[in-house]
């Protein structure tokens, strides 16, 4: 409850609750549940043979969990094995959309330009930071701009739409909402989202059988080196012209933001921001450690050597032709979540009624109450989503007077769940 | 509503804390944006006056639904000439100050383009006022 950037989250009978206007995707809690039970959507695997032309979108990440022994073609031939037709990485387009991102910088007066790369920041920059929405880059994410390139060349030779399934394997929740909810695009150029612990188990045990690639099996993109470390910490930032910074950490990304929006920094042109730490190594659905996994993405760029240079403007040339009048995103809309009315006067009044009761709220934020902070619970009191009985020290007060021992009892357990209240040595308890 | 901040001169880690408080208070009571930044930015600018120029100062902040008045009280040398003080690029900042990156003589300036009235009254020796209104209704 207490690690959500937003304040999204809040305890009532036994579990925790989404306030879904103000989640952001980041994946945050997912991470320190201490009993797992924030689960993520996935679509069910079997739906791909649906589809003439299977294609597997894959992020480098993927191939960063297998740090020394899967090789590309090892983890295409299990990809061919499960049921696919055709294994893409998702920073195929990576080329294309750096002299995209450039040319967007040049002909932008809205400094610094925030990248679109991480749906969590997204979002947040929505919910948190509504004046800064025009910041965001109106230029589709590699994701969506490998996928379309793939639909876009397969239609091009005829094949009827709807016998292309993609499939991309996702290290982050973020992406799964982007895909299902976009923002900015009419729909997701993505068919489905494969589980990442899926197709990590069935890899790893092709691999540690010993599996031989046949001659086919192979990752159809051939990455030039800044493609492969695009989805690492400052793998936007490194390649992108003028003065740049890259951030990894929602609350990192939190505390820089605030700054900007004040007007506090100056002189920078693009910021790359990432929810997670370590970026997409950090991905809150890798099995592997993100340490590692971003050594291994690192060491896979190292090895591609010299940089084939014909390929990777015939390869810009391509997407262009394909992909180029698509590949901007429409204008996004800022989804304040911090307003306390849409009317001013009467948010004045809800402002004043929780500046009165923070005179009573003993100000610790021990969250007992369900609200991960005091000052949550009193704007939850004023909004009618919460009651000052749930708060344990305004409890012990009324309890002089009013409030009956046992009723106090019965609103702890309504909010934490009966189960709290048991001996039970097995009891879930966070471990960090 | 009113409210009120204290401000520390030379203290350049805390500069900008009330400017974030006041950011937030707006926020929730739903001004637009683009009227927020113009508040908060006019109201930094008035805030790091105080910490890079004077002891200490107060900022008062009255919030009514057509409009948000700010006033910036400080204890300090005051300016001589304030005509001077408005012209862009003029500043008394100290080296030191220059230094951090501030004192590059656009406070004064850009706190009247992002406001829609301001007042400064000053005595030298005793300290400064500086007042602003930004609209909020067109």
């Amino acid at each position: 409850m207490r690690v959500c950037p937003t304040e999204a989250l809040r305890v009532s009978e036994g579990k925790a609750h989404l306030l879904e206007n103000r989640c952001i995707d980041c994946g945050e809690c997912y991470r320190v549940c201490p009993t797992h039970a924030i689960t993520v959507e996935q679509d069910d695997f079997t739906q791909i043979f649906s589809y003439d032309h299977r294609i597997a979108l894959i992020p480098s990440v993927l191939l960063g969990q297998f740090p020394e022994d899967a090789s590309r073609e090892q983890v295409a031939q299990a990809l061919l094995n499960i049921g696919f037709t055709s294994i893409i990485e998702v920073e195929d387009s990576v080329e294309y959309l750096i002299v995209k991102l450039n040319e967007y910088l040049r002909n932008n007066p809205n400094k610094p330009v925030i990248s679109s790369f991480c749906p969590a920041i997204v979002r947040l920059v929505q919910v948190k930071f509504p004046s800064l929405v025009d910041n965001i880059a109106l230029v589709r994410p590699p994701l969506d701009l490998t996928a379309l390139y793939i639909k876009n060349s397969l239609t091009a030779q005829g094949v009827p739409e709807d016998k292309i399934g993609i499939f991309y394997v996702t290290p982050c929740a973020a992406k799964i909402v982007a895909i299902r909810k976009p923002e900015g695009e009419e729909k997701s150029e993505i068919t489905g989202i494969i589980n990442m612990d899926f197709i990590y188990n069935r890899i790893l045990h092709e691999v540690k059988h010993g599996i031989v690639p046949t001659e086919g099996a192979r990752v159809i993109s051939e990455l030039s080196p800044r493609s492969h470390t695009w989805a690492l910490t400052t793998g936007e930032s490194a390649h992108i012209e003028g003065r740049c910074l890259a951030i990894d950490g929602i609350w990192n990304a939190i505390e820089f933001l605030e700054k900007v929006e004040n007007e506090e920094v100056s002189g920078i042109d693009f910021i790359e921001l990432r929810a997670c730490d370590e970026s997409c190594a950090g991905g809150i659905l890798n099995p592997g450690n993100r340490f590692l996994a971003a050594d291994a993405i690192r060491k896979n760029a190292g090895e591609v050597g010299l940089w084939n240079i014909d390929g990777i403007s015939q390869k810009i040339k391509d997407y262009k032709e394909r992909v180029g009048s698509q590949t901007g995103l429409q204008p996004l809309s800022p989804r304040s979540m911090l307003k306390l009315d849409e009317d001013m006067a009467h948010a004045m009044l809800k402002m004043k009624r929780v500046n009165r009761l923070m005179c009573y709220l003993p100000g610790i934020d021990c969250g007992v109450c369900g609200a991960p902070t005091c000052l949550s619970l009193a704007e939850d009191i004023v909004k009618g989503r919460g009651s000052v009985s749930q708060c344990v020290f305004l409890q012990k007060i009324m309890e002089q007077s009013k409030l009956d021992p046992s009723h106090s009892f019965r609103i702890m357990k309504k909010i934490w769940g009966v189960n709290r209240f048991r001996k039970d040595c097995d009891k879930p308890v966070s471990n960090k | 509503m009113h409210f009120e901040y204290r401000v520390q001169g030379g203290d350049f880690v805390r500069a900008g804390q009330a400017s974030s408080q006041v950011k937030k208070i707006l926020k929730q009571l739903n001004v637009a944006s683009q009227i927020i930044k113009r508040i908060v930015v006019a109201l930094y600018e008035g805030e790091v006056n105080i910490v890079a120029h004077a002891f200490q100062g107060k900022i008062y902040v009255d919030i009514e639904t057509d409009k948000v008045r700010v006033v910036l009280d400080d204890v300090g040398p005051g300016i001589p000439d304030i005509e001077m003080a408005m012209r862009p690029g003029f500043s008394t900042a100290s080296p030191i100050v220059r230094e951090m990156g501030f004192g590059a003589g656009m406070g004064l300036p850009n706190i009247k383009e992002n406001t829609d009235k301001m007042k400064i009254s000053s005595v030298v020796g005793v300290g400064t006022r500086l007042e602003f209104v930004v609209n909020l209704k067109e």
